[in-house]
């Protein structure tokens, strides 16, 4: 199916994970053990068979671009279409656009040059498995302008907090959108339009001097369009901060947050070729996700960790997310932590964070 | 095509007979090995670390998932614009055809490869072990004694020389005689299959090897001696380190239980010598609260809820509840129960074991190790209740 093409929107993200995101963009923050957060949302695509993705991305896209290549990983990689990366570069003299639509007026060949006449827009913080194929199918069958992706939320976290709500009627159509903490319906912040209808959209926001696509183009003007909304049910959780990262990556120990994002729809992200886990005779592990590459001769519990961690005997880790490549040495003890990359932690150490407010190591520390 | 000054050819042909139901419809170099690997993934991950980026791969027997799992090579960076990996079963040919006969044979038929890369060299594999090399380390010890042919060579214990090929040789190493497994071996320098020949002086024998109807066309027991009558140079070079012949299931099953002490003698873990592999990209392992996991390797998309000891999980493995699995290796995908036993064993991919399963536990010849074949559900179901 070639009628969609996707884009994946990282401008208005907000990089709120302090350490983790000095000097990456959240798209790039590592997740459940050996993922990206923006592994998740091309997988989605991948999926769905789109024939050219765009990623509009303005800051701190170094380990980003490290990260995805020329897209193999996804199979994006193709001769027609595929994964197109495109940070800021606008020469554009008689430019006058602000904010995301920037991106949109700068790469309108991007546009142009695709086949497809349908596009599906998301951003990289609502971490979910959504079937685009079938939001596509809604969108054709509703025959609606613009159809959203949202996510029914019975228990409402703090990270809700700044997502978009819709109202929906009982035959499938956006009524009012605002943001009341209250209220379930929580946008995914995906959605589905025509690339002619969106066009004309870019065009006539950068005419009225607006800076964001989604906000001012669809939701100030809703009454203009048809909104049809999907309803998605799958996993779902929002990182937009550093106490969501942290209870969101803990929260994959529970069975059915494991197999909800994993068992149905593989996952796909950048190959490492490290070797499997190794756990040595005085390892005891429970409640843990591991990738692979460790060395483990310590304990382990409630923890996530990621790929070539090397964790030594009489170590103790506990709630915490260690990431890439980290060195725990003999003895040290480590509790409500969250580790970036590289990190060397030595021997008898202690580093204690709050069950709430984690404690956070700067990549490549040594300690 | 451009010239090369190395080509290697690796020898994956085999049927791997003593491997028994692992290699029912599986060539032996595909065969799982080490939680991820496939035991080709070693001389292809040396080659690649070595610098060669020119291999022929010879397939035969049962190449379906060699073919495929190869594929472009680009897994082990051996998706070139020039040279490459390059899959050669037989094929059909003017004068008639027929499959490869012997090793130096399927060498012998693909003349026209090796000669379009114009080599001054020409490397020569087989899938049957497990170790890392450096055959460029090896490429330039057959240069500084500018040998016609150089054998890598390991020392063995003199009690076990009798399995191998022996090479006896002078003092410096030069080669006079070879002993294809013999009664009373005269050295322990054994055969590691692993040859650089001068593709000149190679072509040439060949080409007479493959005029003679009555010999076997193999390496060891035509072509070297063929080279010695006809008093060419050839050096054994002394390699040290870890190197396994994986050729039968007991030896499959020891060469994985190396892997498993705090120090294994095979380190897969470093970086500048990496085993490349394809990847199944699964999630990572979760290991359940009240699972037990010591002294073992545990591959990526594995769920452990049971106890895994000394024991080797290829990806996608899972292990219920209550189930205790020792000295074992669990092949992709294996599907394990609650409470089930199984101890000394090796369970070949997508095996489902049943709860309450015991498999190798209280038997008589505990030296056995028992393959679970998944592709015989009788048989295995048989072989489970009857232990």
């Amino acid at each position: 199916m070639k009628e969609l093409m996707g884009v994946i929107n990282l401008d208005h993200e907000l990089d709120k994970l302090n350490e983790l995101t000095y000097f990456r963009c959240g798209a790039a923050v590592p997740f459940a053990s050996r993922y990206r957060l923006i592994d998740f949302v091309l997988s989605n695509m991948m999926r769905a068979e789109l024939e050219s993705v765009g990623l509009f991305v303005r800051r701190k896209y170094r380990s980003l671009m490290d990260h995805l290549g020329d897209g193999k990983s996804w199979d994006m990689n193709r001769k027609h279409g595929g994964l197109f990366i495109l940070p800021p570069d606008w020469n554009d003299p008689t430019d006058t656009s602000l904010g995301d639509l920037q991106h949109f007026h700068n790469n309108l060949d991007f546009f142009k040059r695709a086949a497809a006449p349908y596009i599906v827009f998301s951003g990289s913080q609502h971490i979910n498995n959504a079937d685009l194929q079938d939001v596509f199918r809604y969108h054709l069958e509703k025959g609606a302008d613009v159809t959203m992706v949202y996510k029914r939320v019975e228990q409402l976290q703090p990270e809700h907090d700044l997502c978009l709500r819709v109202e929906v009627d009982e035959t499938g159509t956006v009524t009012n959108m605002h943001h009341e903490k209250d209220y379930p319906n929580v946008y995914l912040d995906i959605f589905i339009m025509e690339k002619k209808l969106f066009l004309e959209q870019v065009e006539y926001c950068i005419a009225h001097g607006e800076s964001f696509f989604f906000r001012d183009a669809i939701q100030k003007h809703r009454q203009k369009f048809n909104i049809a909304a999907y309803e998605y049910t799958g996993y779902h959780a929002v990182i937009n901060s550093l106490e969501s990262y942290y209870k969101n990556s803990l929260d994959l120990l529970k069975q059915e947050n494991y197999y909800g994002l994993f068992k149905e729809n593989p996952v796909q992200t950048k190959i490492k070729y490290e070797a499997p886990t190794r756990y040595l005779d005085s390892a005891e592990v429970s409640n843990s996700l591991v990738a692979n590459g460790c060395i483990i001769a310590g304990t382990v519990e409630n923890s996530i960790i990621f790929r070539g961690v090397q964790v030594r005997k009489g170590a103790k880790i506990t709630n915490s997310v260690i990431m890439q490549k980290c060195v725990i040495e003999e003895n040290a003890v480590i509790e409500n932590v969250i580790m970036d990359k590289d990190v060397h932690l030595s021997k008898e150490r202690i580093l204690v964070g709050d069950s709430k407010r984690p404690f956070v190591i700067a990549k490549s520390s040594k300690i | 095509m451009k010239k090369k000054e190395m080509v290697a050819m690796l020898l994956a042909g085999g049927q791997g007979k003593r491997l028994k139901g692992l290699t029912k419809s599986l060539a032996k170099p595909a065969v799982y090995f080490g939680g991820t690997y496939r035991i080709i993934d070693f001389p292809l991950s040396n080659c690649s670390n070595s610098g060669i980026d020119t291999v022929g791969v010879l397939t035969q027997y049962e190449p379906l998932v060699l073919h495929s799992y190869i594929g472009v090579g680009g897994d082990w960076d051996l998706n070139r614009k020039n040279g490459g990996v390059f899959v050669l079963p037989p094929h059909e040919r003017e004068n008639g055809s027929s499959w490869y006969l012997g090793t130096a044979d399927a060498i012998y038929r693909n003349l026209k490869f090796v000669d379009q890369f114009d080599p001054e060299h020409v490397l020569i594999l087989s899938g049957d072990h497990i170790y890392k090399m450096d055959y460029n380390a090896m490429l330039r010890y057959h240069k500084q004694h500018d040998a016609d042919c150089t054998i890598s060579v390991i020392d063995v214990p003199l009690e076990e020389a009798s399995r191998f090929g022996i090479l006896n040789t002078d003092e410096d190493l030069r080669i006079y005689e070879f002993e294809e497994k013999p009664a009373r071996p005269k050295s322990t320098l054994a055969s590691m299959g692993v040859y650089i020949f001068k593709w000149e002086v190679l072509r040439k024998h060949l080409l007479t090897d493959g005029e003679n109807e009555s010999s076997s066309h193999d390496f060891g027991k035509d072509i070297i001696p063929l080279m010695l009558e006809d008093g060419n140079s050839l050096y054994a070079y002394p390699f040290k380190g870890y190197w396994r012949d994986v050729g039968t299931v007991t030896s499959l099953w020891e060469a994985n239980m190396d892997l498993l002490s705090d120090e294994p003698p095979l380190n897969l873990n470093d970086p500048n010598w990496r085993i490349f592999t394809r990847n199944p990209n699964a999630p990572a392992q979760y290991v359940a609260p009240g699972a037990r996991v010591s002294s073992c390797i545990i591959n990526e998309g594995c769920t452990v809820y049971g106890e895994v000891k000394h024991s080797v999980l290829f990806y996608g493995v899972e292990v219920g509840e209550g189930s205790v699995i020792t000295d074992s290796v669990i092949m992709p995908k294996v599907k394990i129960g609650k409470n089930v036993r199984i101890h000394k064993a090796i369970i070949s991919e997508n095996t489902v074991i049943e709860d309450y399963m015991e498999i190798g536990v209280e038997r008589e010849n505990e030296d056995e190790i028992l393959l679970i074949d998944n592709r015989n559900k009788k048989r295995k179901s048989a072989a489970a209740k009857s232990i």
